[in-house]
């Protein structure tokens, strides 16, 4: 209940306050964005399995996001930063499908 | 002993709720940057770059169109005018070809001469003298009676019964004639003209000076048979 109010405010915050993005932190910015909502997604499945636990939680939440924006920051020093981006949100992506498809299991049990 | 996982399951959930905040702060942050900047502002360098290079290429492009359009209006509106200038020439001497050619009417200032002849003693030789002291003077239409003088005009007859382009004419003759009438008046009364001539015979020569007479009679041109248009040599 907490995180879900907590996500709406951030949301409502963002919009209310609508700050510039800095301009170093624009390429990572969406990144960890995606990788964030895979833990979140990771985060719900494990509650409805019952095996969830906050710390691997926030471990697994940040960690997520730094390795994200890590691996566009070398992509980038690489020359290679628009394909690595794409190779992480390709990544991300199939799993918060997956997720989503366990969540949708535990809900509708279809 | 409680206490514990009470306390660090509360810390645990805040720092849940802290980190939902912030990645609900970044979606939203990131979606008004994504739709605010049209995804330029946020492109990389290299992409930046290949959208610089394909807009020049695209330029390069454009403005040769440009180029290869405006040459063709510019040819087009020349030759267009050309054209026109051509035709409006082709236009004016026609008309100046038909008028004295004597296939269409025509109107202007001049005068009308009215020969009587109650001896019947005006020959053909008077009427050819007002002719050729008319054209002197500049007449461009004339007419006798109902027929134009033209090219291949010719009075014959005798006197009192005179033959004009194979027409009859009887007395009293009447002549109009389009050009500068005072000039036209002039020519016709020197001594030893027209009006003198038929004064001598007899008869009596009025002069009107008209600011607009009508030469009405039309001539029908024949084909040339024999004679052909020289090669042009320009």
């Amino acid at each position: 209940m907490i995180p879900a109010f907590a996500l709406a405010l951030g949301i409502a915050l963002g919009l209310f306050l609508d700050p510039t993005v800095p301009l170093w932190l624009q390429p990572y910015l969406p990144i960890a964005v995606v990788a964030a909502l895979d833990s979140v997604f990771g985060g719900v499945r494990a509650r409805l399995d019952g095996i969830f636990d906050a710390k691997v939680f926030v471990v697994s939440f940040v960690s997520n996001v730094l390795v994200a924006a890590l691996i566009v920051f070398l992509g980038d020093k690489l020359g290679v930063g628009g394909q690595l981006s794409t190779a992480v949100v390709v990544v991300l992506g199939i799993r918060i499908f997956g997720n989503a498809a366990a969540i949708r299991r535990h809900v509708f049990h279809a | 002993m409680p206490e514990q996982p009470t306390t660090s399951r509360r810390r645990a959930s805040l720092l849940i709720g802290v980190l939902c905040l912030v990645l609900g702060f970044a979606l939203a942050v990131q979606v008004r940057t994504t739709s605010a900047d049209s995804g330029l502002g946020a492109a990389r360098q290299e992409d930046l770059v290949r959208i610089l290079d394909d807009l020049s290429a695209r330029e390069d492009r454009l403005r040769q169109d440009i180029a290869g359009q405006e040459d063709i209006r510019d040819e087009l509106a020349s030759g267009g005018n050309q054209a026109a200038t051509a035709l409006e020439e082709a236009r004016l001497r026609q008309e100046q070809l038909a008028i004295l050619a004597g296939t269409v009417e025509a109107v202007g200032p001049g005068i009308e001469l009215t020969v009587s002849d109650p001896d019947g003693a005006v020959g053909p030789e008077v009427l050819l003298d007002a002719i050729q002291e008319l054209r002197a003077a500049g007449a461009e239409a004339i007419q006798i009676g109902e027929v134009r003088i033209g090219l291949s005009s010719a009075v014959v007859g005798t006197p009192g019964s005179l033959v004009i382009d194979g027409s009859g004419l009887s007395a009293p003759y009447r002549i109009v004639a389009i050009g500068d009438p005072p000039t036209l008046e002039t020519a016709l009364n020197i001594p030893g003209g027209v009006v003198n001539t038929v004064s001598r015979a007899g008869g009596q020569a009025r002069i009107e000076q008209r600011d607009e007479v009508t030469v009405s009679a039309l001539r029908v041109i024949e084909e040339p048979e024999y004679a052909q248009p020289a090669q042009e040599t320009d």
